[in-house]
């Protein structure tokens, strides 16, 4: 992990997202698939905090050496909104490499892919790593619309089968990556499986990987505060190897890329405390311990 | 100083600042058994500041003592525990675990959870119990102790001269204030336990208040800044306030190296006022400027 003030050396617009290149060898040199940023705001402004993206490219050889890309959705929020207005030669306080890479198979050479919107940059650096170590790499793609989902044709390139699924059907078939799993993963043969999506999308692949037995790595989404560590407010509740119930793994440090098998997803996505809005009615004095 | 809960827990800041640099660093705040904290999303941004809750997620007293503190002490900065509990019992007992421990520096005691035997939201904006578990703590520890007294209470000075009078060696303030974070959009509180705490820049103009009138009221006392303290010149003001030491805690979250940045900017000013030590700076604040008057003369009735 090291933190640079970073050259931006190019911009420009991918479908709905702005890509922005920055030069940072130290950092570009040490990153792996899965891994993030952690870009500081600028001063003066009300931005308390840093936002974190995932890398989409880090290059260590060849006439990009030393550089990093990562994308940005422009909707996200305002402080997201300044950063895809940035222009070249501005620079940026980036801290990374962050978090834990995704991990290659060993044995096992399928690997299907599966993305929603903009989480796909990172799988695209991940399925480069993966076919240089001579995997087979298949890809799910999916957005709201054509302009959401992320490199459709490049994904060509690097994928044997590409399955482009969006809300609308402007682009691909009509519906979501989870319509597309069985299909793909039957296609593909797919003996592992990568996902970056939503968590409710992710909850729902994990609960097909289980399942149809596949082993899974996902990548989880969850808003962080520093991004290194310290803040302990990006949890995900993980049970515990030794099975004594469970414990919040900072998504930062232990994350973002988990095992999906030892997410405890109803415990992680159930609903935040609604506001209660009557008081429960008295129970019956001295009746508080009956069921 | 590293402000509680911005310190890690001894290897995250370990590639990014030197913590031999900092005077001190407070433990994130431990309870006697482990908590695993709250649901999330536990943090929101709002104007110059973060609404947070964690829960107190920490390991226990237990696992803290044996592996936590002393990887915080490898790094080479003094360590002060922040404790934490909802009954007296809790403060004792984490008081006498860390009795004579040579890596703790000193102890901070968290005063702004439910108190569990009184039934009362903020344990620490009571008199009467700030005395009680003040006093306990105070009396059995040799190292010194620093109440942080909660962010939101009537009379900040009342329970300053209690802490005091209770036996704390000084104060910490102040804990971050209750707050609540709410999305317009969609209807939704921001965070998973709805209520939360505010910290971050917005909190500077509150900490100066209180350490400047219980400066005031308790010149001789101890008093550590802390909230809204991100650079150099945040850190002068309080200690013009009356600061005896600055806490720096969101703005680690942003810059790890935040707390070494505000020592050196502290530093400086020293220099350039010819000053030894920051206890110059103490009572070193001068009346409201008067030249404002002449440069828009009122007339005179």
């Amino acid at each position: 992990m090291k933190r640079a003030r970073a050259e931006i050396l190019s911009t420009r617009t991918i479908g709905a997202y702005r890509s922005i290149t920055l030069v940072a060898p130290e950092i570009a040199e040490r990153s792996r698939p899965g891994q993030f940023l952690a870009i500081a705001m600028p001063e003066g402004r009300a931005f308390v905090l840093r936002r974190h993206f995932s890398i989409h490219q880090a290059s260590r050889r060849g006439g990009w050496a030393g550089t990093l890309e990562f994308v940005v959705d422009p909707s996200a929020g305002a402080g997201t909104g300044w950063l895809a207005a940035a222009h070249a030669h501005e620079f940026l306080d980036v801290i990374g490499p962050l978090g834990k890479a995704f991990s290659y198979p060993k044995r096992l050479t399928n690997c299907l892919l599966v993305a929603e919107g903009r989480g796909a940059a990172s799988l695209f650096f991940l399925a480069q790593e993966l076919v240089a170590r001579h995997k087979r790499v298949d890809m799910i793609l999916g957005g709201r619309a054509l302009e959401t989902v992320f490199k459709p044709i490049d994904a060509k390139r690097l994928a044997q089968t590409v399955a482009v699924m969006t809300a609308d059907g402007s682009l691909g078939e009509r519906g979501g990556v989870l319509d597309a799993l069985p299909d793909a993963a039957a296609r593909a043969d797919a003996e592992v499986v990568y996902a970056i999506a939503p968590a409710p999308i992710l909850k729902a692949i994990a609960a097909f990987c289980r399942a149809h037995r596949l082993p899974a790595q996902v990548a989880i989404e969850e808003r962080m505060g520093c991004g290194f560590g310290l803040c302990n407010t990006c949890v995900v509740p993980v049970a515990r190897t030794d099975g004594t119930g469970y414990e919040n793994l900072r998504a930062c440090v232990d994350g973002p890329v988990f095992d999906p098998s030892r997410i405890l997803w109803d415990r992680w996505l159930g609903e935040p405390l609604p506001a209660p809005a009557v008081e429960p009615e008295p129970a019956i004095p001295n009746g508080g311990d009956e069921p | 100083m590293i402000a509680a809960g911005c310190a890690g827990t001894g290897r995250e800041l370990a590639g990014l600042i030197d913590l031999r640099r900092v005077g001190a660093i407070v433990s994130r705040t431990i309870t006697v058994t482990e908590r695993v904290g709250s649901d999330v999303p536990r943090i929101a941004e709002s104007p110059a500041g973060i609404v947070w809750e964690t829960g107190l997620q920490n390991p226990g007293l237990d696992a803290f003592v044996s592996g936590e503190l002393l990887r915080l002490a490898r790094g080479g900065a003094r360590i002060i525990v922040s404790i934490g509990g909802g009954t007296l019992e809790e403060y004792v007992r984490m008081t006498s675990a860390l009795q004579g421990r040579p890596e703790v520096a000193a102890i901070e005691i968290h005063l702004s959870g439910r108190d569990e035997e009184l039934d009362r939201t903020v344990l620490g904006a009571h008199p009467d119990r700030l005395n009680e578990i003040v006093g306990a703590v105070a009396r059995m520890s040799l190292v010194p102790v620093f109440a942080k007294l909660p962010g939101a209470c009537d009379d900040i000075v009342g329970l300053a001269r209690t802490a005091v009078r209770a036996g704390a060696t000084g104060l910490t303030l102040l804990a971050s204030p209750p707050a609540l974070g709410l999305e317009a959009t969609r209807d939704r509180p921001r965070i998973g336990t709805v209520k939360g705490w505010l910290s971050g820049p917005a909190l500077k103009p509150i900490t100066l208040r209180a350490v400047f009138d219980v400066a005031q009221a308790l010149p001789a006392v101890p008093v550590i800044a802390s909230g809204g303290i991100r650079t150099g010149e945040d850190a002068v003001e309080c200690l013009l306030a009356g600061a005896w030491a600055v806490q720096v805690g969101t703005a680690t979250l942003t810059d790890p190296a935040a707390a070494v940045t505000v020592a050196k900017g502290i530093v400086r000013r020293l220099k350039t006022a010819g000053l030894e030590s920051p206890a110059g700076l103490r009572g070193r604040l001068r009346p409201p400027e008067p030249a404002a008057a002449e440069a828009n003369p009122v007339p005179a009735p």
